[in-house]
């Protein structure tokens, strides 16, 4: 069984089967036509021998749908680049050992869910004293100041914030978002900081289950971290790219 | 007692603890009122509506009054002595108010005895209102009737109102009997509850007056033809608690998220505020029929729901207490809790049990709210599937009164109409299923179950001891609830406290407390 990685299709149980589960809602009554409507339109999606397996009325005109089929298309997996966070991995203790070898000063990290979203699950578990999945929260770091803003921030107070407490770096989190409020939000924060004249004094960082490190490159963060993400791959980043700035290494 | 063999003593101690926390805090509540509670009070009174800024009413009427210093009166008497003096409606004269013909502290006083009359008649008005909207829901339960507990309870969230009527309506279809709609985010911090219809929001709809109408008559439409009265559920909470409380009751909304401390915790809104503000809300809420939820879920979201489970049995005895304590009876105080253990604990869910079942023997009246897996949902809808129904057997097997349905797409979006649809599903088939589960199952004697709700009892109890000498406010101020600090004097709506002073009054705190309508 040889895998052609230049064209990489799913698998089910046979190499190259394309094999692929969906599920979805169309706005019609349940019945054949709408069965015929679902199977077509996972042909447009590139499946073959689509095979509707369940369907149920959601009522008021609606029916959900479970279909199986196989994909047609492939992907070359050995031309797929991707910008990754270059950084090495450290611990809790190598972290801080690094700041004080490295940096030679405490690092300031102002942190905050900002615009409307009040969900600080993510920013707690990176900042919370306790931490998160057994790893202590930058709270916990001897070496780094850290601000929990909380929840509900503006851009606008964050910012001030950061200047007041000369921050390294900024942590912004976005959880609950709709009609991509997070992005709007992430580009206006960017947008202050360049108006401020210091968004290359701090080691920009935002994270959600949203949010991927592409994303965050190309709204002009430093890294994005996505679900997770735990502490110490954070503080990781930030104490390195500060290190690097600062001739350091 | 019970299957869990709890002290009872210990019971009634970590009772009586949370009995005098409330006491020493009811010295404050009594003694102030605050922006929100008279805005209520105007609201209560009927007015309604925006000024040419589309500023409500409600707080046209209540900044004047307060920017002149003269709201320790109570906004009751400034509004009654204007009708007085011009023959206008409490709206004819909010409108003056807002067009700038009218500033309330310089009509000419009148007599106090018309004015205190009008007062009366009109919060009289008001309350047979409500005592008629309560009526109505009564008589719609009885005539078409309610499902067994749990009773299955889904969100809709998609921020136009009209959209929300769909699938909250797809949502009764399919079996659900309770509907929350979930407010945008954000509205816990504005001072004002907006007005009209809305059709934007992130998150969730806007909370308004005419939002509850327009879900109310949709709901009822889709009850009569299910043969099931649907519940309907907002958010009495944030800076505008009692207001919501008010527009609830006034468009015959069934449950209330209300909390005495989730302002407090989980959007820092000052301490003083939120106790003053819950008292009244839940006067109302108790009057009005309303079923309270309590948000003790929430401390398990941040802090770990294993090593603090006491913490939320310590705050459902404090909800408990300050409830009791605003006239709203043990059948109202749907007291929440969560399915919150990390998924990987061994044996995690013999201590979900436990609490489960420990909460329904401590408060066997109560309606519990019991909240889904949260924390741990992954994005792997598979296994998020899974431990819904973990909660659900969880629910069916201890009893539990109102069940917030978990979703398997929980942490990647609010719900989609098929979501809620599997997780009815999923819900229907397991209470079903397991309905009598509960009534054939003993827990073994000093078992691990028994154990840890003995364990979790003792632990409420000596928190509860601790508050009692340090008081509650020194408690939030030391983190002692969802690691959670908060200070006095800070957080929002501060400003908006007002000590009353010996001529304050608010017709409806002795109406809805003592002309009583418990059935």
């Amino acid at each position: 069984m040889k895998v052609d990685l230049t064209r990489v299709k799913p698998y089910g149980d046979t190499l190259n089967d394309g094999a692929v589960q969906l599920s979805f809602t169309l706005p019609v009554p349940i019945g054949e036509g709408g069965k015929e409507a679902a199977r077509q339109l996972a042909i447009k999606m590139g499946l073959e021998n689509p095979e509707v397996v369940y369907m149920a009325d959601l009522e008021v005109g609606f029916t959900f749908f479970i279909i199986y089929g196989n994909l047609v298309h492939t992907v070359d997996y050995t031309a797929i680049e991707l910008p990754k966070i270059k950084t090495r991995e450290m611990n809790f203790y190598e972290i801080n050992q690094y700041i004080r070898e490295k940096i030679g000063r405490k690092v300031t990290v102002v942190a905050a869910c900002t615009g409307t979203d009040a969900h600080t699950v993510g920013i707690d578990a990176i900042m919370n004293m306790k931490g998160y999945a057994g790893e202590y929260g930058l709270e916990r770091y001897p070496e780094i100041n850290a601000y929990n803003l909380g929840s509900q921030v503006p851009n606008e107070e964050l910012v001030a914030k950061a200047i007041e407490l000369k921050a390294d770096a900024i942590l912004v989190s976005q959880v609950v978002t709709q009609k991509n409020v997070h992005i709007h939000n992430l580009t206006q924060l960017v947008e202050l900081l360049e108006a401020e004249g210091i968004r290359d004094k701090v080691v920009l960082v935002c994270g959600g289950p949203r949010i991927s490190h592409e994303l965050a490159v190309e709204l002009g963060y430093d890294a994005g971290f996505g679900p997770g993400t735990l502490a110490p791959d954070v503080a990781s980043f930030i104490v390195q790219e500060i290190a690097k700035r600062e001739g350091k290494e | 007692m019970g299957k869990l063999n709890l002290d009872r003593k210990m019971v009634d101690r970590a009772r009586s603890a949370a009995s005098h926390i409330a006491d020493s805090l009811q010295v404050h509540i009594n003694a102030h009122t605050t922006t929100s509670v008279e805005r209520t009070v105007a609201r209560l009174f009927g007015i309604d509506g925006v000024d040419a800024n589309g500023v409500p009413l409600p707080n046209v009427v209540v900044d004047q009054v307060h920017k002149g210093g003269e709201l320790s009166r109570g906004i009751a008497y400034w509004i009654a002595n204007a009708m007085v003096y011009y023959g206008y409606s409490a709206q004819e004269v909010a409108e003056e108010v807002g067009k700038g013909e009218i500033n309330l502290l310089e009509v000419p006083r009148q007599d106090d005895g018309k004015v205190k009359q009008l007062i009366d008649d009109m919060a009289e008005k008001m309350a047979d209102y409500i005592k008629q909207r309560r009526r109505e829901r009564e008589k719609y339960m009885e005539e078409w009737g309610l499902n067994t507990m749990p009773y299955l309870y889904v969100i809709v969230a998609t921020g136009n109102i009209y959209e929300d009527v769909v699938q909250a309506k797809a949502a009764a279809r399919q079996g659900a009997d309770i509907i929350a709609v979930i407010r945008t985010t954000g509205q816990s911090l504005l001072d004002y509850v907006p007005y009209g219809p809305t059709t934007e929001g992130f998150g969730g709809t806007y909370a308004t007056q005419e939002n509850f109408r327009i879900m109310r008559k949709a709901l009822d439409e889709v009850g009569q033809e299910a043969g099931r009265y649907i519940q309907l559920v907002n958010y009495c909470s944030g800076l505008c608690m009692p207001e919501i409380a008010a527009m609830g009751a006034m468009e015959r909304l069934d449950m209330m998220l209300n909390d005495a401390m989730y302002g407090i915790l989980f959007r820092d809104i000052n301490i003083e505020r939120t106790f003053v503000d819950q008292h009244f809300s839940r006067m109302i809420n108790a009057y009005a029929g309303i079923v309270i939820n309590t948000g003790e879920d929430n401390y398990l979201t941040t802090a770990d729901a294993y090593k603090e489970a006491h913490t939320v049995l310590a705050s459902q005895f404090i909800n408990e207490q300050l409830a009791l304590r605003s006239g709203l009876p043990e059948e109202q105080m749907g007291l929440g809790h969560a399915f919150e253990m990390n998924p990987d604990l061994e044996d995690g869910l013999l201590y979900e049990i436990a609490q489960a079942q420990m909460a329904r023997e401590i408060f066997p009246k109560a309606p519990l709210k019991y909240m889904p897996p949260t924390k741990y949902m992954t994005g792997n809808i598979f296994r998020g599937h899974i431990q819904d129904a973990m909660f659900n057997l969880t629910a069916v097997l201890t009893g539990q009164g109102i069940q917030l349905l978990g979703m398997l797409t929980e942490a990647i979006h609010t719900p989609f109409m098929h979501d809620r649809f599997l997780s009815i599903q999923n819900a229907r088939y397991i209470f079903n299923n397991a309905r009598h589960l509960g009534d054939e199952v003993l827990f073994k004697k000093d078992g691990k179950i028994q154990r840890r709700a003995q364990e979790v009892l003792k632990k409420a109890c000596e928190m509860l001891e601790e508050i009692q000498e340090i008081g509650l406010v020194a408690a939030i101020e030391k983190g002692m609830f969802a690691d959670i600090k908060r200070s006095r004097t800070g957080g929002k709506g501060r400003d908006g406290v007002i000590k009353k002073d010996e001529d304050y009054y608010n017709p409806f705190f002795h109406i809805f407390l003592n002309r009583g309508d418990r059935t």
